[in-house]
């Protein structure tokens, strides 16, 4: 499988968890969406939703990389970089 | 001056003895500073814990060392009094061990928010212009190279072993080799009450720097003041997680614990989940918050009662009845904690107050944890008038104002219109001096009889508690606490294709009353005349596009277009209040539109 399905597959899984623990349809997010506008949640939110990923994934990001962090793909990026 | 016999102070809650420091007997913070870490020797000043694991305890014995190692090689360095000295750090002991060392050498501390950009806090150190930095590697290494090379001593901690440092040294390796630093005592230097103890920049953005320069006397008698509303003392434990850098930690995670003799804990992340373990792990006693905090911790509340049965739901909503009966007048935290033992555990089970302040929190939330027996004292304060200027002192808990005055602090409202409601004004010993190098500033900050400007308007109740309705200044205040100055967001907006641009808060373009939670930003803009539907569809397209990519607390929620050009000084500068002025007679309000689902402010 090359890089750039792998990221798409990732970004697509994020974008479903995301989904699911706030209540939108999955459908309704891009990956290039920004997290907080379009989930409608605050940072505290999306430090939840975050560690939920990384219990997914089983990665530990540290809250300073997140820093500037907005979208999905910005997200699976961090996640990408972890699992090698 | 030194004697070191504690005032002795007891609680009527829980009768503990507190021997903190008599604040009164001292002229400067390191004094105090000095004396607490002999007298308090043996306890644990800091304990430090990555996600789940703590990884480093240090005793008041420990934190001596460090300060006097520190303050030895500033001392080398030719630092004394009134010298500036910048600290650029995360939440960790390192942050009051560097302080405090400044202090000893009679130094002027310069904290610099951790969260700006790079760009940003080179803007603040150029303006500080201190002759040392201390930092972290983490936030020294995005610095472009050089761009610190004013700075003749610069001292980095953490860093790797290959890491390039220029002309900066590790904090790591300070007297390591056996030489005098390790041994020799620095010498200490004294300050006097009315000399400058901190350089706190209240704004920090772009736009015009604002340096308060806040004397030692601010400190000590905030000091006092608080100490005598809320002990921390020997057995208390501080959770720290507001930047140190910010006036409330500063005084309730680093200065007032530290005089005490209490704990402070250090964690280097902000998930909730794991400040929660840790307020377990660790038993927290006290901690500061702001609102979207206190709002998770909320979240993971009902989540806790959701996987209750129903009849211990119920249960525990007749419970928190009973608990606010009996804790009516003032808290009782073993009363509480009897009724309500499963949502205690869950933050600890030793909590005894959570301040939140620098921005303002939900009365119906703070309500809720004070029904939980988990008191929010709420509080109102500004950099300008060191911490805290009003607080509720919870006899009883009342979650509609920002509390009375504490002592020290002299408030007034200014010129009162038929409501009671004028421009809150304070004097007393915490009050700045004034701005760093900005006489212009400074005037317009004071009144003609020297009491400080605070921008924000309120009146206050027969009880004398402060309620704070809207501001005369151009500014808000986002629920993460902080403060955003919407000239200094204009910045951002330059590029866009129009003739002139200004950012306002709502609630000062329109003079809103009411409660100063969810404040918004308007863009106004005035595009070419004679501009075209097409063009005005592509100014509008450009200003969403630019807000997207902004951070989320400088992205505006409105638009309003102007056709006439508006009012400046002969330098050119817009008249911000003739502005608004104009707006407002020509009923401009209607005619705002908003842009798409703007998030509100957050952080």
């Amino acid at each position: 499988m090359t890089t750039t399905t792998q990221t798409a597959e990732l970004e697509t899984r994020l974008v479903a968890l995301a989904a699911h623990r706030f209540g939108k349809p999955a459908s309704s997010l891009q990956p290039s969406d920004d997290v907080f506008e379009k989930l409608g949640i605050d940072s505290m939110q999306a430090m939840e939703l975050l560690t939920e990923i990384e219990t997914t994934f089983g990665v530990e990001i540290p809250d300073y990389e997140l820093q500037g962090v907005t979208t999905f793909s910005g997200i699976a990026a961090l996640v990408r970089r972890r699992l090698g | 001056m030194l004697t070191t016999e504690p005032t002795t102070m007891s609680s009527p809650r829980d009768a503990r003895v507190y021997a903190m420091l008599d604040a009164t007997r001292y002229t400067s913070v390191g004094a105090m500073l000095r004396d607490a870490l002999v007298q308090f020797k043996t306890h644990t000043a800091f304990t430090e814990l990555d996600r789940k694991r703590v990884t480093q305890r240090l005793s008041y014995l420990d934190v001596k060392r460090a300060v006097e190692q520190l303050a030895r090689r500033l001392e080398d360095a030719g630092i004394g009094a009134g010298d500036r000295v910048a600290i650029v750090m995360t939440n960790q002991a390192r942050w009051p061990i560097a302080a405090t060392a400044a202090f000893f050498r009679g130094a002027v501390v310069v904290p610099i928010d951790y969260k700006l950009t790079p760009a940003d806090r080179e803007a603040l150190l150029a303006h500080a212009k201190p002759r040392v930095l201390i930092t972290e590697y983490p936030l020294f290494a995005p610095h472009a190279s050089g761009a610190l090379a004013a700075i003749p001593l610069i001292l980095v901690s953490e860093a790797p072993v290959d890491a390039r440092l220029a002309h900066a040294e590790r904090w790591d390796t300070l007297g390591t080799d056996d030489d005098a630093l390790a041994t020799a005592a620095p010498t200490f230097v004294p300050r006097a009450l009315e000399d400058v103890a901190t350089i706190v920049y209240s704004s920090g953005t772009g736009g015009q720097p604002k340096g308060c320069l806040l004397p030692h006397r601010a400190y000590l008698a905030q000091y006092t003041a608080l100490t005598s509303l809320f002990p921390l003392g020997v057995g208390d434990r501080y959770f720290s997680i507001l930047p140190t850098n910010h006036a409330i930690d500063f005084m309730c995670g680093f200065l007032g614990p530290l005089c005490g003799g209490a704990m402070v804990v250090h964690q280097r992340t902000l998930r909730p989940e794991f400040l929660l373990s840790t307020m377990k792990s660790e038993r927290v006693t006290h901690m500061s918050v702001v609102p979207l905090l206190l709002a998770a911790f909320e979240r993971a509340i009902r989540e806790k009662m959701e996987v209750l049965p129903s009849w211990q739901r119920a249960a525990i909503e007749t419970l928190m009845l009973v608990n606010e009966r009996l804790t009516e007048r003032r808290p009782n935290r073993l009363v509480s904690r009897t009724l309500l033992r499963p949502i205690h555990e869950a933050f600890g089970g030793e909590l005894r107050v959570l301040f939140c302040g620098g921005a303002f929190v939900e009365q119906e939330r703070a309500e809720l944890f004070n029904r939980l027996g988990l008191p929010v004292a709420i509080g109102y304060g500004l950099s300008e008038a060191s911490t805290v200027a009003t607080v509720n002192d919870l006899r009883p808990f009342r979650g509609d104002s920002v509390g009375r005055a504490v002592s020290g602090v002299q408030l007034r409202i200014d010129a009162p219109d038929a409501s009671g409601v004028g421009e809150v004004q304070l004097a007393g010993p915490t009050l700045m001096l004034g701005y760093l190098d900005d006489a212009e500033l400074t005037r317009a900050a004071f009144t003609d009889d020297g009491w400080l400007r605070t921008g924000d308007l309120g009146h206050l109740d027969a009880s004398h508690h402060l309620h704070l309705v809207g501001r005369s200044k151009n500014m808000i205040v986002t629920r993460g606490g902080k403060n955003v100055y919407p000239e200094d967001l204009e910045g951002a907006f330059s590029a866009l294709p129009c003739e002139e641009l200004a950012v306002f808060a709502e609630g000062y373009l329109w003079q809103t009353r009411g409660e100063l939670i969810g404040e918004r930003l308007i863009v106004v803009a005035r595009l070419k005349s004679g501009a075209t539907d097409a063009e005005r569809a592509r100014f509008v397209d450009a200003l969403q596009l630019c807000n997207q990519r902004l951070a989320d607390y400088k992205r505006v929620h409105a638009l309003l277009l102007s056709e006439t050009a508006f009012p400046r000084t002969a330098s050119m500068k817009i008249k911000r209040a003739e502005l608004a002025n104009e707006l407002r007679l020509a009923d401009a309000q209607s005619d705002v539109r908003v842009l798409g689902t703007s998030s509100e402010s957050l952080r």
